[in-house]
């Protein structure tokens, strides 16, 4: 199917850039974006279980790329990225039964997704630094 | 100028109906999620306390029957959701005849991937 309308210029809705940022547009293109970025966190996933299959040169080489600093980084991102997604996407599940419309409710699921999610990021950070080894 | 070119875009949907599809693709991204909130869950809290561990304590946990089961639920999960929700993404921006190139693509890497992982977590289970 062409799409022949595309040359007639019609009027278009305001581009997304004159619209002030809220909580609730924030949220929405997060939780798009950490479904994204998830993805590639995913492709990590396999190559890790690879190296695992491999045997312990291929997985002591993944350890040690996880370990560095770069590895650190790339992890602690990839862990909010979860929590983020995770918790925006039981909100959006809510949404889905039909629950919490109200835009009170709105906006303090909003909040609970920003601070659960940094809250178990910055938890699950801690733990793992405290555990041996 | 042509019959079609002159209609609006509502008038050329109108009477069609829906495409239909629609509403499969948005219940299994859904109930894909569902599953995955107990499967990431499990996986995230298992990697933070194998935090250090070495390759054989990792390899030992990772053979057990029930761990590699959730392994491959995770994998397989995972990486339908991933085609499901990349498919979205695709869709709302891709507009031209490199769409369905581009959807071929993305799913056939999401299978690719999810074979190979699934491949290496049964390779560990059985000892290669």
């Amino acid at each position: 199917m062409t799409n022949s309308t595309s040359k007639r210029l019609q009027p278009l809705s305001p581009n997304i850039q004159i619209y002030r940022p809220q909580l609730t547009s924030v949220l929405s293109i997060a939780n798009r974006i950490s479904g994204i970025v998830l993805s590639l966190y995913a492709v990590a996933l396999v190559l890790w279980l690879v190296a695992a299959a491999e045997g312990p040169h291929a997985y002591s080489t993944a350890q040690v790329f996880i370990g560095s600093w770069v590895g650190r980084i790339l992890l602690s991102g990839g862990t909010f990225s979860f929590f983020l997604h995770l918790c925006g996407g039981i909100r959006h599940l809510i949404w889905d039964a039909g629950y919490g419309f109200e835009l009170r409710t709105i906006y303090t699921s909003g909040w609970t997704v920003v601070l659960v999610s940094s809250a178990l990021t910055i938890i699950a950070w801690i733990v793992s630094m405290m555990l041996p080894g | 100028m042509n019959n079609e070119g002159m209609r609006s875009p509502l008038g050329r949907a109108l009477g069609l109906g829906s495409a239909k599809a629609g509403v499969g693709q948005w219940w299994r991204e859904r109930v894909s999620a569902l599953a995955l909130v107990p499967l990431t869950v499990w996986f995230s809290v298992s990697l933070i306390v194998h935090t250090g561990s070495d390759y054989a304590t990792f390899i030992a946990w990772l053979r057990t029957p029930i761990v590699s089961l959730l392994m491959v639920l995770l994998l397989a999960g995972t990486f339908y959701h991933t085609a499901l929700g990349l498919q979205v993404v695709i869709e709302d921006y891709i507009h031209s005849g490199l769409k369905i190139l581009v959807l071929i693509g993305m799913r056939v890497i999401c299978a690719g991937l999810a074979a190979a992982g699934i491949l290496a977590t049964l390779r560990i289970a059985v000892g290669r």
